[in-house]
């Protein structure tokens, strides 16, 4: 019964990547997936809210209004590459090159801020020029939500990665810190997957309908 | 720390620069669709949700690792039932309210 949770034996343990080299991080990892799950269902309320108040624009700016393609696909290019860039860190991190692993994950953060500095942009633009805050119709309302719940991830992404640095820098790869970086990199692509969905369901639909 | 795990090998990473050119090209290939062609409207949508999916499918397997690990199966298990849960939210929302009324 000692090998009842995972069916892996220590030695079998040694020949995966050093963040399942444990078997705390092992669990935390699929633990991990289980949160990444929940998260989906939270996006799924909101992308359901929002296609359903879509058409309520009250009389206001309505999506075809509203939505330009510059910036709409810049933000979309910058996480798209963010994505990619955090890909790279995960590769260096099972390298064992705290280097490269501290490089990329760089990269990634300040990609991650000019998404940011972007979606900020957008929705001053929004607000505040062009007479359309959360306030104005049920379709804002939706929009802001849903956008800004997003944002604020990528956010929190951003404060949690300069985190790890730190404890990198300081502590190097050990198997913890190695966890850690594969989680908030997991993270990342995983915010990357629901910003599709808003490209898609939001803007697309949008200039669509 | 030991050293004894398993270092990956030096090397270019096909994996991440071909998921890279593909997402891409899919979010590109989605815009000229959408805005481009003029199809009608319900082919256009159908054609954009099946390429998003397509592409973040791409970001589970060759970004996120999704079947690694020491047993796969239980965060499989676990990202296919929150795929369904948000699935039907989704589609039974537009299903009764914005099509059902």
């Amino acid at each position: 019964m000692t090998d009842a949770t995972l069916s892996l034996h220590e030695k079998d343990r040694s020949q995966m990547p050093i963040e399942y080299s444990t078997e705390e991080g092992d669990l935390r990892i699929v633990g991990f997936w289980i949160f990444l799950a929940a998260e989906l269902v939270l996006f799924g309320t909101l992308f359901g809210t929002y296609l359903v108040l879509q058409s309520h624009t009250a009389g206001g700016p309505t999506a075809k209004d509203l939505f330009e393609i510059g910036p709409v696909m810049a933000e979309t290019i910058v996480l798209l590459v963010s994505s990619f860039t955090c890909g790279l860190s995960t590769i260096e991190l099972r390298r064992h090159n705290k280097r490269g692993l501290i490089g990329w994950l760089l990269v990634t953060i300040l990609l991650g801020l000019v998404f940011v500095g972007l979606e900020v942009n957008e929705f001053y633009t929004y607000a505040v020029h062009e007479g359309a805050p959360l306030s104005r119709s049920a379709f804002l309302s939706g929009f802001f939500v849903l956008l800004g719940t997003h944002g604020c991830h990528v956010s929190l992404g951003i404060v949690w990665i300069i985190g790890i640095l730190l404890q990198l820098g300081k502590r190097g790869i050990t198997p913890v810190t190695a966890r850690k970086a594969f989680m908030a990199g997991l993270y990342w692509h995983f915010l990357d997957v629901v910003w599709i969905f808003i490209f898609t369901a939001v803007y697309l639909t949008g200039w669509v309908i | 720390m030991n050293g004894t795990q398993k270092q990956l090998k030096a090397g270019f990473p096909w994996k991440q620069v071909i998921g890279l050119i593909l997402s891409l090209t899919l979010t590109f290939l989605a815009l000229w669709i959408a805005v481009g062609l003029s199809l009608p409207v319900h082919v256009t949508i159908a054609i954009i949700v099946s390429l998003a999916i397509f592409q973040a499918f791409i970001q589970l397997f060759m970004f996120m690792h999704v079947t690694e690990g020491t047993e796969p199966v239980h965060q499989l298990m676990g990202i296919l039932f929150g795929i369904y849960v948000a699935f039907t939210v989704v589609a039974g929302t537009l299903w009764i309210l914005a099509y059902a009324l």
